[in-house]
């Protein structure tokens, strides 16, 4: 944890170096906030929750600072804002730590966290709060605060499949429904899940936020596989899949841009493709070795301190920040399935799963878009990206995955030792 | 369910090394490509981001300088800015991301940036003093004086060139209309596009450096040119031949006759057909008494049908026709500077500086030096001539001449009390009704009994009138007193 604040604070000054030759006059309440913070949280951490996972929190505070850094490279005022949010996020991860003792504690309010999830979702629907962002409806304002209450849904959802999903898997798994030669879970049993379901993937479609649809698409899938063991349904929910987006593709234009940007950019290298080329071409003028903090052209591409925040790590920080980046993603992801392995409940198993994969496939997501692997859709790289709602959620998403960690060590470890471990 | 949670985990670690491997695609693979793409600013960017050194004039006015960008969210960390504005515009050029740079910017632009071999080398030994390896960089260009040559030109249309005959330094070096740097340096690559467009679209050309990049008619300043080369041969002096008082010439086997100014009658030895500009005299001097074949290779001895080798990008060639062998009247209206003769206003400025300096043209530049951050010379220029069309005896007879059209001749209106002035006007008839002409004047000063010590050419172009007299009235007026803030410039004067 002290290495991740002493690179933080080194990258920092820096970059701040690099593009105006100075020391940053601010260096000193920036440590005391920012890095104050990410001890702080440490140790609730290791107060609350002693026997977690030692690797999750310092990952996410390393990606934390590299994404502020480079937002401060980019936009003093949007890294004041990011730092505020930090703040905030912070404030969230301890107050879920001290309110949830129990991952089980969440158990029990599924159907609330189902309807609480439908509600956030629909909320940027309504008038007056709503509001269109770059086309996505996704965003509500209250005065001068406005957020994503997407963000939220997404955890509380994954919540709510996961206690549902610990509840009825037997019954999923062995139920099946016969129609012709397949072999198909009862609806009777998947009902409320699939109604979730639906609706979320509706109004997200609706919304046009593409992103989303495919992270909760997934996220259910791979959920219902690893509850139910059945792989005939990883195979339906991706034939679903293909079905959805070629039909997504054929009917709404948005979808088809994407698409045609994605198979060639360099048709409108000024117009629609002018985001991914200038980021391709920062990325390349990065190199190896990356151009240095604070010293890259990242404000060409529109958007680069949000979706396209990883093209400007990889031109600073070149081919080995690109690499790193992506490094402290598989192994928050890889700590994530470890606590869900070691989990006791099959409550937690789920929960740990689909807090990890909404993580992990988020930035893969994002990233993939950026390297045009995959269409850009425009989520949040995780920690990194500029943005309060997403780095408040994944803070919290952060405590439950430590709130599971801990409770499956100590399960663990036999009375014997704790006694002399006291 | 802990296996299905293994596999999930596998399968992410498989998606993460696609990204991994697209990334080094990107990054590695496709570097140089990308990299090398027409559209990708990347390369200009980060040359527009180096540190680069400042342009002065030779009395130490500030000409560009590079300064922090206000603005922090921009992509560029300088701005180029250029507080003359339009004064200094066609010597310092633009430096601009979008369109490149021109001028002394583009000439320049290792010293500048620092980046040639010597400054490399000296900067390699201070490589652990943190300090900008640049050059700032002063020109020949005086601000007094180029102002001068500013005010007395006004909003006509023509060229000021004024430099130093002895060494080549042009001391002024202006033409109307000129255009602001700043406004194509800008970083508002918006107001950048907006403000190359207008200018490239408006009249007169700002863009153009019309003072070396411009040729005109040279009319009868080019006499001086056909005189000089009348004394190389040999075939000339200042007594002989003395050519028949006339109102015009005609060319053997010809029967269009060259016709004096108003119909008048002239003629005489060189200084007096120098002073009455006479035009049946030098027709009849280059047609008959130097010959194509002389004159043709005299005009190339003046610097004719060559670029002069001025230190500043795009100088172009003054013209001399070199068909004439065969066509009498054509030879003979190229010996006054009309049919296909074409000279740039620096051209004629260095053949006035060949007459001052005892028959050497010397290599026009505007560099005067480069010094690092520490103020310490690393490249200073050094005079080099450039052409040699007359030997020093034949040089003196025609300053003598030249001083002589000043004293008593149509170049009246160039005296400066108590010193030295020679030159010669021209008229370059447009062939328009009413009649217009560009207007000429050519020559030099300096202390009485000394080698002189500046040369100048002025042309305004398009003035109403066709008169001989022309060229005096409007043109002699802007070299008088260019001439003056020159030769106060260089202590001469109070």
């Amino acid at each position: 944890m002290l290495m991740v604040v002493i690179i933080t604070a080194g990258a920092y000054v820096l970059a701040s170096l690099g593009s105006q030759s100075r020391i940053p006059a601010n260096i000193v309440p920036f440590l005391v906030l920012v890095l104050g913070l990410l001890l702080g949280a440490h140790v609730v951490v290791r107060r609350l929750a002693p026997d977690s996972d030692p690797i999750l929190l310092p990952t996410a505070a390393l990606l934390n600072g590299i994404g502020y850094v480079v937002i401060a490279g980019l936009d003093e005022k949007l890294a004041a804002a990011q730092a505020t949010w930090t703040a905030i996020g912070v404030i969230a991860f301890v107050l879920t730590l001290v309110v949830v003792k129990r991952p089980r504690d969440l158990e029990r309010y599924r159907y609330t966290f189902a309807l609480g999830g439908i509600l956030l979702l629909l909320l940027p629907l309504f008038p007056v709060i709503g509001r269109t962002v770059n086309g996505s409806r996704i965003w509500v304002a209250f005065g001068p605060i406005s957020f994503q209450p997407g963000e939220i849904a997404k955890v509380v959802l994954a919540i709510f499949f996961a206690a549902y999903l610990a509840d009825q898997r037997e019954l999923i798994a062995t139920s099946v429904w016969k129609v012709g030669p397949f072999r198909l879970p009862d609806p009777k049993y998947l009902g409320p899940v699939l109604v979730a379901w639906a609706v979320t993937l509706l109004v997200m479609v609706y919304q046009k936020d593409l992103g989303s649809s495919l992270l909760f698409f997934a996220l259910f899938i791979v959920m219902l596989w690893v509850a139910t063991q059945r792989t005939s349904f990883l195979v339906i929910g991706f034939s679903l899949f293909g079905a959805g987006a070629y039909f997504a593709w054929r009917s709404f234009t948005h979808v088809q841009t994407r698409v045609n940007i994605w198979l060639d950019p360099w048709r409108n290298p000024a117009g629609d493709g002018y985001q991914i080329i200038q980021s391709m071409f920062a990325m390349a003028f990065g190199g190896v070795t990356g151009t240095g903090l604070g010293l890259g052209g990242g404000v060409r591409i529109p958007a680069s301190e949000n979706d396209f925040i990883f093209a400007v790590i990889a031109e600073e920080l070149g081919l080995a920040g690109g690499a790193l980046v992506l490094i402290a993603y598989l192994l928050m992801v890889g700590s994530g399935l470890r606590i869900a392995t070691r989990a006791e409940h099959a409550f937690d198993k789920l929960l740990a799963t689909g807090l990890t994969l909404l993580l992990g496939l988020q930035a893969f997501i994002i990233v993939a878009g950026v390297l045009r692997v995959l269409p850009l859709t425009g989520v949040t790289l995780p920690f990194v990206s500029y943005g309060g709602s997403s780095l408040v959620v994944n803070y919290v998403l952060l405590a439950l995955l430590l709130r599971i960690s801990d409770q499956g060590e100590r399960a663990r470890v036999p009375v014997s030792e704790m006694a002399v471990v006291a | 369910m802990n296996r299905n949670i293994r596999r999930l985990g596998a399968v992410i670690i498989g998606l993460y090394l696609v990204l991994f491997v697209k990334l080094n695609w990107i990054q590695v693979v496709q570097k140089h490509s990308l990299d090398t793409n027409p559209l990708n600013t990347a390369q200009v960017r980060r040359d527009y981001n180096l540190p680069r050194g400042s342009i002065s004039s030779a009395d130490g006015a500030l000409l560009a300088q590079s300064i922090a960008n206000p603005d922090r969210t921009s992509e560029f960390d300088r701005i180029r800015v250029y507080p003359e504005g339009d004064l200094f515009g066609q010597i310092t050029g633009y430096f601009s991301f979008t369109f490149g740079s021109a001028a002394v910017e583009r000439q320049y632009n290792d010293e500048l940036a620092g980046t040639t071999f010597d400054q490399q080398v000296s900067g390699f030994a201070d490589l652990f003093v943190a300090r900008e390896n640049v050059g700032n960089l002063s020109v020949t260009v005086r601000k007094d004086v180029q102002q001068t040559a500013r005010d007395a030109l006004g909003d006509r249309a023509g060229s000021v060139v004024a430099l130093d005959p002895r060494s080549g330094d042009l001391l002024a070096f202006w033409s109307w209309p000129s255009y602001d740097p700043n406004a194509i340096s800008t970083l508002d690559s918006k107001a950048a596009n907006e403000n190359w467009r207008q200018l490239n679209s408006a009249p007169g050309n700002p863009l153009r450096s019309h003072q070396f990049q411009d040729r005109y008619f040279p009319g009868s300043t080019f006499k001086v040119v056909t005189g000089g080369i009348g004394l190389q041969t040999g075939r000339v002096t200042d007594v002989d031949p003395s050519y028949p008082f006339a109102t015009s010439y005609t060319a053997k086997n010809t029967t269009l006759p060259i016709k004096n100014f108003g119909g008048e009658v002239c003629g005489g030895t060189l200084p007096e057909i120098l002073k009455t500009s006479c035009n049946s005299a030098f027709a009849e001097m280059g047609a008959e008494t130097i010959g194509a074949d002389d004159m043709v290779a005299g005009a190339a001895d003046w610097g004719f049908n060559s670029a002069p080798p001025i230190d500043l990008p795009g100088a172009v060639r003054s013209v001399f026709p070199t068909d004439v062998a065969n066509n009498a009247a054509k030879l003979a209206q190229s010996s006054i500077g009309q049919n296909d003769v074409q000279a740039s206003p620096l051209q004629m400025a260095l053949v006035a500086a060949g007459v001052a300096n005892g028959g050497t043209i010397m290599k026009p530049h505007v560099l005067a030096e480069v010094r690092n951050s520490q103020g310490e010379v690393v490249k200073s220029y050094t005079p080099t001539p450039w052409l040699h069309p007359m030997t020093d005896v034949f040089a003196a007879t025609m300053r003598q001449d030249m001083i002589g059209v000043v004293q008593g001749g149509t170049a009246v209106g160039m005296q400066i009390p108590g010193f030295e002035v020679g030159g010669k006007t021209g008229t370059a008839q447009l062939g328009t009704t009413p009649p217009r002409s560009h207007t000429w004047i050519m020559g030099f000063a300096g202390p009485p009994g000394q080698p002189p010590t500046v040369a100048i050419a002025v042309v305004v172009l398009d003035q109403s009138g066709a008169n001989e007299s022309t060229g005096g009235v409007v043109a002699a007026p802007i070299a008088k007193a260019v001439l003056t803030a020159a030769l106060r410039a260089q202590g001469f004067m109070n």
